[in-house]
């Protein structure tokens, strides 16, 4: 097992909300450490919509969701967070009063006084495609990512999808494949040029095949896939031989692993205390879009608001021998320096 | 206002009013056509609010831009009268409009 890395908090998603928490966590000297999912921070502002503008941040006419990402990176540097990326978190463990522990998916631990869920949607996880009896296959012969590229050598692959994800594991994968056939439904390939390029000539040089169409049906046994088949658009199915199946169709927001936390819910959000933004587990937190509470707005404005409240209890938490004196960065040399700026 | 009708999946069938220059994705939010998702908010960049265009109406509606025929790459059973519902704004011309949803958008 790896050594617990020990913080005082741990803010799970990387969002403009959890970003902005490590600024007002920040402020009174609370040091944090934050896990998302995704390879990059930003959450769904850097997924869903980083060129897309953004007009209702106070202060701000316009900016993007990647802007903004960059903006609030930039504001809370003096603050040397730490981030996990492409990581999940999947339990929460008290283990004091309050002290966590706290696990992800790729096997690390950390030990805080207090867990800030800003989860946002929930999780980015990949979109299953809707093919009937494919659940037994998961994780067996059908694979939404790819963990180790050994795996898959001397295979039949089936890479569905028509991005940069399908190109480049085609790519990748196509060296060490028995026969490796990618499946697009149009033959259009927005993915980086060169990439597309270096497909076709596979294609062209009888290297790869390159099936125009969707995949209609799978078989195999005991979740061993030997063969899927392919609709065109005219309805003509083709059986192809696969014994490995990639399917790359984007991300989708799922609640994930919140819903096994203990936490009062309602529906897929968590509810909170509107004061403090506590749950009810002493020292779990949930701001943002996640949370609800009466006259919640999912706005990234409130998720500010509600990520500053928070900090004052969570401080009680990770300081409770510390009065908290209310400050502001306009006056304060102590905030100041802090910042970096007095 | 133009009236625009859902028949999603189930046969459900929802004929609502629309308002001039919001997209078909906000009508059927408005009015809980639970099959529209709409994760993305309407960027056009999740997927999650495909339609199939009633064949009488697909010429009139027009086919998705580059852009959008992109995003339909990560949405499934993608049909030739497929568009995403966010990219499709109502007009006068479009009183009467009838669209299908599909069994699954993703999620």
């Amino acid at each position: 097992m790896s050594d617990t890395i020990k913080t005082d908090v741990l803010i799970i998603g990387a969002g403009p909300v959890g970003l902005f928490a490590v600024f007002e966590l920040g402020l009174l000297d609370i040091k944090t450490h934050l896990v998302d999912i995704l390879d990059k921070v930003g959450g769904q502002c850097a997924e869903l919509y980083p060129e897309k503008p953004i007009y209702d941040i106070p202060g701000i006419p316009l900016i993007t969701g990647h802007g903004l990402s960059e903006a609030l990176m930039e504001q809370i540097k003096p603050f040397h967070p730490t981030f996990h990326l492409g990581e999940m978190v999947t339990t929460i463990e008290n283990i004091g009063d309050p002290l966590f522990r706290v696990t992800t998916d790729t096997g690390k631990t950390f030990e805080c006084k207090s867990v800030v869920i800003a989860a946002g949607g929930g999780s980015f996880q990949p979109k299953r495609p809707p093919i009937a009896g494919i659940e037994p296959y998961e994780d067996k012969s059908v694979f939404y990512a790819v963990r180790k590229m050994e795996n898959f050598r001397g295979k039949d692959i089936m890479i569905v999808g028509g991005g940069d994800s399908a190109l480049d594991w085609t790519l990748n994968l196509q060296p060490i494949a028995k026969r490796l056939t990618l499946v697009h439904r149009r033959d259009d390939f927005r993915g980086a040029p060169d990439s597309v390029n270096k497909m076709r000539a596979l294609v062209a040089a009888g290297a790869m095949d390159l099936r125009i169409g969707q995949v209609s049906e799978l078989e195999g046994a005991d979740g061993q896939l030997n063969a899927a088949s392919i609709k065109d658009k005219d309805g003509a199915v083709t059986r192809v031989a696969c014994d490995a199946m990639l399917p790359f169709f984007g991300l989708t927001m799922k609640l994930g692993p919140v819903a096994g936390w203990g936490l009062e819910m309602d529906g897929e959000l968590v509810k909170v205390d509107v004061s403090t933004f506590e749950t009810n587990r002493p020292g779990i937190f949930a701001i943002g879009d996640i949370n609800t509470y009466p006259g919640k707005l999912k706005l990234i404005l409130s998720g500010f608001h509600e990520g500053a409240l928070m900090s004052q209890k969570v401080h009680h938490y990770v300081h409770p021998e510390k009065r908290l004196v209310f400050q502001y960065t306009t006056s304060s040399t102590s905030l100041q320096k802090k910042l970096g700026v007095a | 206002m133009p009236n625009v009708t859902f028949i999603e999946h189930d046969g459900t069938v929802h004929t609502v009013e629309a308002e001039l220059g919001a997209t078909v994705m906000e009508t059927a939010l408005k009015n809980d056509v639970s099959s529209i998702v709409a994760e993305c908010g309407g960027g056009c960049t999740c997927a999650t609010c495909m339609v199939y265009v009633d064949d009488a109406w697909s010429a009139l509606v027009g086919p998705p831009s580059a852009d959008e025929e992109y995003q339909l790459d990560s949405a499934f059973e993608v049909k030739p009268t497929s568009r995403l519902s966010c990219q499709i704004k109502i007009t006068e011309a479009l009183d009467g409009l009838v669209v299908r949803t599909p069994a699954y958008q993703g999620r």
